[in-house]
């Protein structure tokens, strides 16, 4: 695969629309059905439901716009970078989402209880700092953000490492005990950031 | 100790859809009380530390949705891979500070022995609860046949450890050091409220639930309610509890439901009464010894709970 390079097409855009939009549209017929009636769309505790399925997809597709640039760089896809800003966006969208049903659905927008979670519970501690490290990120996304802060927005832009680290311990330390998916996640982000070490590492010995 | 006698509730309060169906060999064994209580003569139902609010939650939410890691750490694996367990024949080792000791048949033990109707409100340390109405045998009447002696001050159960039927002890990623160990101090165990059940909603145990017997504490935290037992061992020193030996400064030995005192990861002020919809968590403020209080808070009189958590 490796120096294939695909002519930018059209329909990649297309794709990534579908394909992400994809978990929210089946989150919508699970909402409808639960709507309909209680307990049959998202099970037991619906409001656990929403915000793990919106946790979780969340999580996947953040990992996935931390995995463009070692993509790109390994399977020779240009293009695919230019496609970034887009995923990371996407994912924005689902943690807005679920940082919302937590506040509104969760805690039922009491300032008490979101206080006392912020402080006392790390896990959602963690959670926020990975909230507010992508909430810059997708502010400064602009074209306009970009040259402002110029050489400082690649800087900036690092915080994605600390917001897939936060994001992943968040998910970490709100379970009793970790199973598959946990460490799925933890071996990707690992993976991810040992191709950037090697990356950069073999980079500088060409120099 | 003063201890409250529970109130009885005349049969005419039983629900309606209890139906006294019993585990077959049970059944055969008890056939006289099944029948008194078919007849509608007076069977005793406990209804203790219950508020005007406690709906008694539905069926299929008591058996679909539970946490059994032997089974998976999913709130629906066990009820999807709880149906491998064989649970007859089930044999349970008894050893330790008593003077009958050895491995007993399960239905030796519950022979005689009448089951009743408990309705208990049921709280997880996850925050989430229940109201459920279990069958069950006052513990203190299992431990006594076995006649502990002064020196049992702890009793220490076990979960059966078969990981060919039980998926979640062959998971690699569990860090979880099975089987599965629980305990009570002796006197917790001989309290009236202390019950080992056998059914649910008048029929048997299902697997999920922890068949064929399990432990109900209902002042305490879900997690002390060891279920499948195939071990009792009457103890000198208090026992390291399976989820204690995990992570000892979120989960203690007692487990008294307590809404002063947090769980590090998230508040046990208050707590998710199921069933719940999607824009009604249908939370309700949490009750020290999850309502309990009147039975149960002499147990622990001058005891910092927040140390003995």
């Amino acid at each position: 695969m490796k120096g294939l390079s695909l002519p930018n097409p059209r329909w990649l855009k297309t794709t990534l629309w579908v394909a992400l939009s994809m978990p929210l549209l089946w989150l919508g017929v699970l909402i409808i059905k639960e709507l309909q009636q209680t307990n049959s769309g998202l099970g037991t505790e619906p409001t656990e439901a929403l915000l793990h399925y919106l946790g979780e997809w969340s999580l996947i597709l953040v990992l996935l716009a931390f995995a463009v640039s070692p993509l790109r760089r390994r399977l020779g896809w240009p293009w695919l970078g230019q496609h970034r800003r887009f995923i990371g966006l996407f994912a924005f969208i689902y943690v807005c989402l679920h940082v919302l049903t937590y506040a509104g659905l969760y805690a039922q927008f009491q300032l008490a209880v979101l206080l006392d979670d912020f402080v006392y519970r790390s896990y959602i501690t963690a959670g926020i700092g990975a909230f507010l490290a992508l909430l810059l990120m997708a502010l400064t996304s602009t074209r306009g953000w970009r040259r402002r802060l110029k050489e400082n927005w690649r800087r900036l832009h690092r915080l994605i490492y600390v917001a897939t680290f936060f994001a992943i311990v968040h998910l970490l330390w709100l379970r009793k005990d970790s199973g598959l998916a946990e460490a799925i996640y933890l071996l990707i982000y690992i993976g991810l950031v040992a191709e950037r070490i090697v990356y950069h590492w073999q980079r500088r010995r060409s120099a | 100790m003063l201890i409250r006698k529970p109130t009885d509730i005349p049969s005419s309060e039983i629900t309606s859809e209890t139906i006294y169906l019993q585990r077959r060999k049970f059944m055969g064994q008890s056939a006289a009380i099944i029948a008194a209580a078919g007849f509608g003569l007076p069977a005793p139902i406990v209804k203790a530390g219950l508020q005007e609010d406690d709906d008694v939650t539905p069926e299929q939410i008591v058996t679909q949705y539970n946490n059994f890691y032997e089974f998976g750490t999913g709130k629906s694996d066990p009820f999807e891979n709880a149906g491998a367990l064989t649970t007859d024949p089930w044999t349970v080792s008894v050893s330790g500070e008593a003077k009958k000791t050895g491995d007993f048949a399960f239905e030796d033990i519950i022979k005689g022995l009448t089951p009743q109707e408990r309705i208990y409100r049921f709280r997880c340390v996850e925050a989430w609860s229940m109201v459920v109405p279990w069958m069950g045998i006052p513990l203190k009447q299992v431990l006594e046949q076995f006649e502990p002696t002064g020196d049992a001050k702890y009793v220490v159960f076990k979960t059966l450890y078969r990981p060919e039927e039980m998926v979640g002890q062959r998971s690699f990623f569990s860090s979880i050091d099975w089987p599965y160990l629980e305990g009570l101090r002796m006197d917790e165990a001989y309290h009236p409220l202390s019950i080992m059940a056998v059914g649910l909603y008048g029929k048997e145990l299902p697997n999920q639930n922890g068949a064929p017997w399990r432990l109900m504490v209902p002042w305490k935290y879900g997690f002390k309610s060891i279920k499948s037992v195939v071990s009792i061992h009457f103890s000198r020193r208090q026992p390291v509890n399976t989820w204690q030996a995990l992570a000892s400064h979120e989960y203690g030995f007692y487990a008294n439901v307590n809404p002063a005192v947090d769980h590090p990861r998230w508040s046990q002020a208050s707590e998710r009464r199921l069933p719940s919809s999607i824009f009604d968590p249908n939370r309700r403020p949490t009750l020290p010894f999850n309502g309990y209080a009147e039975e149960v808070a002499d147990l622990y009189r001058g005891m910092d709970l927040r140390k003995f958590y």
